[in-house]
């Protein structure tokens, strides 16, 4: 036992700084950290930024364009779009890390259990799975947001939910591919007990594509809630957020287009951010590619 | 094949199972109880139990859930709460409008995803492909109702070039069916094309790399020749398998995409039964969009088969 965790602590800061050195020299997921850092900013600092209130309406103001009072302009009841966008980044944000932070949670362990203990177990939760990833990930949120009844949270449960198969198949394919390995024996073959082998030889050796994945699906979840805030299942009025800012402004296309404008561009550079993050994580840590 | 077939069914039968038993617990996470909504203002105790009585409330909840999975299995997906229609028979009203808008999206999205992939994978690494990456992560990243939205100022409203909304069946006026369709087709379509490029240059690139495509070349075959039918051929068996498993990614962004432009498909209805709380209606959306994607995949599974000359001797 000594000697295999003697190995560790050597092996593992090699393979993050190769890691962390392919992942600098990657232009692409430099540029989604950047994004995604100045997005996570704003949306931390939105309370103690000198900006207008969000709710606040002002009939004096109503779809003003852009200008020097109003940077992005106004909306259809007179609230200044800029600080509406700095706290619908917080919404965006949040729902995107939160409900992936559910899918992991959940679909995770379900994958470590049907990898690691095969037979029924596998069975029962691989059918599971299966039925959930039948069903399509939009339709399933929409169904789940509408039965749950409209808000954030309700929203990020549905997205959360929804996403979770996908993190279940991969945990278990990744188990699967390492449960053979000399390390995995070695462990079982000093009697450790399940959940060590699980939690401290598996997990950490199957970590890697999960983390990719999660960040892939951050993107996805962004647009996922978007789309529900659109339609009017997630954040509710007036608290703001990009889905629900442009399915206001899509009744105003022809008399104040920049409503519709900065919400779109928004939700655009976080989700390219969160993909090209998660595109250069990959290439950074799947060994397979040179 | 028979026996092949036979068998992805009967593989089929536990997942739809599972399925059907999610669908209808949905209705058992409802914060509401739609027989007051349904019971209008007074709430006439004899109204609420009538109604309690009429769509089966009282049952325990096995008999419930035997008697709604009895129904969908002989077609019947039960009643919408609102309107009394089959729900089966409105989302037949609305499929064929959906399923022109996802085959012209689907034809679109291979139309520029597939070749774009192609050339991706044949310039590797050279400005070609860049530009063909930066554009199907655009692809990826765009939500697509904001494209849409965008798409209705610039064409509709500015260049007055297409309506931005409305509908006309294709079999009563193709051209104004095709002139109604073609944005929101192309905004469904951006996503697929971007997957569809990125797997074609992948697959590409596998094939490209193989020794029959070295020998191809070294027997003197035109590059064009080598690229097209030896490579595309051998690389196109992945793609078929992505295109079945996009089919519900087709759906949930039609949902979205119909809602923008005005279109009374599939989604426009999911999103009707959802504000006015249709809950049967939703319950027979999902189910059917379940059984509609296992279907896909078998076909796609089937077509694998049936192209792939090295499985084709296993049936």
């Amino acid at each position: 036992m000594t000697a295999i965790e003697q190995t560790a602590p050597i092996a593992k800061p090699r393979q993050k700084s190769r890691a962390w050195r392919k992942m600098r020299a990657n232009r692409g997921s430099m540029v989604g950290m950047v994004i995604i850092a100045f997005f996570a900013i704003i949306a931390i600092a939105a309370p103690i930024l000198p900006i207008a209130d969000p709710i606040a309406t002002s009939w004096s103001a109503l779809r003003k364009a852009p200008s020097a009072a109003h940077w992005l302009g106004t909306d259809d009841l007179g609230r200044d779009i800029l600080s509406r966008m700095i706290w619908g980044a917080r919404a965006s944000l949040m729902a995107g890390v939160v409900s992936v932070a559910i899918a992991v949670a959940i679909g995770v362990p379900f994958g470590l259990l049907s990898g690691y203990f095969g037979g029924w177990v596998d069975q029962v939760i691989q059918r599971v799975t299966e039925a959930l990833l039948a069903m399509p990930f939009l339709i399933t949120a929409i169904a789940l947001a509408a039965f749950l009844g409209p808000s954030l949270t309700n929203a990020m449960i549905a997205i959360g939910l929804s996403a979770m198969p996908v993190f279940v198949r991969l945990t278990r394919g990744q188990v699967l591919a390492v449960k053979t390995e000399d390390y995995v024996e070695g462990a079982r073959s000093i009697g450790l007990n399940h959940v060590d082998i699980m939690t401290r030889y598996i997990l950490p050796n199957v970590f890697a594509p999960i983390i990719v994945q999660a960040t892939l699906t951050v993107a996805t979840a962004i647009i996922a809630e978007a789309s529900l805030s659109f339609l009017g299942l997630g954040q509710q009025a007036p608290a703001p957020s990009w889905g629900s800012m442009l399915n206001t402004a899509k009744n105003f296309l022809s008399q104040a287009p920049w409503m519709a404008m900065w919400p779109g561009i928004a939700i655009f550079l976080v989700v390219i951010g969160f993909n090209l993050l998660g595109d250069g994580l990959r290439d950074a840590l799947d060994p397979r590619e040179a | 094949m028979p026996v092949y077939i036979g068998k992805r069914l009967l593989v089929a039968i536990p997942t739809l199972l599972i399925i059907s038993i999610f669908v209808f617990s949905l209705q058992k996470l409802l914060p509401g109880d739609p027989i007051l909504a349904m019971a209008g203002e007074e709430r006439d105790p004899a109204t609420i139990e009538f109604l309690r009585e009429k769509y089966h409330l009282n049952d325990p909840i096995i008999t419930q859930y035997l008697s709604w999975v009895g129904g969908i299995l002989v077609g019947d997906f039960g009643v919408s709460l609102r309107t009394n229609q089959p729900v089966l028979e409105l989302i037949g009203q609305k499929l064929p409008v959906t399923i022109q808008l996802a085959v012209m999206a689907m034809i679109l999205a291979m139309l520029i995803g597939i070749p774009a992939g192609i050339l991706a994978a044949v310039y590797k690494n050279r400005t070609l492909d860049y530009v063909a990456n930066v554009v199907a992560l655009s692809g990826l990243s765009i939500p697509n109702f904001w494209l849409g939205i965008m798409l209705i100022l610039l064409v509709s409203v500015n260049l007055g070039w297409l309506p931005a909304s409305g509908y006309e069946s294709i079999f009563v006026d193709p051209v104004r069916s095709l002139k109604t369709m073609i944005m929101p087709a192309f905004v469904l379509s951006t996503a697929l094309a971007a997957q569809l490029m990125r797997h074609t240059r992948s697959a590409m690139l596998g094939v490209l790399s193989s020794d029959y495509i070295r020998t191809a070349r070294a027997k003197g075959l035109s590059p064009r020749e080598v690229i097209l039918s030896h490579t595309f051929r051998n690389a196109l068996l992945p793609i078929i398998t992505l295109s079945a498993l996009l089919f519900g990614e087709l759906l949930g962004g039609a949902v979205l995409t119909e809602q923008i432009f005005t279109i009374p498909g599939f989604g426009k209805l999911t999103v009707d039964a959802v504000f006015t709380r249709d809950y049967a209606v939703v319950q027979g959306i999902v189910m059917c969009t379940a059984i509609g994607f296992i279907v896909m995949n078998l076909i796609a599974d089937i077509l694998y088969v049936l192209l792939n000359p090295r499985l084709r001797a296993t049936l």
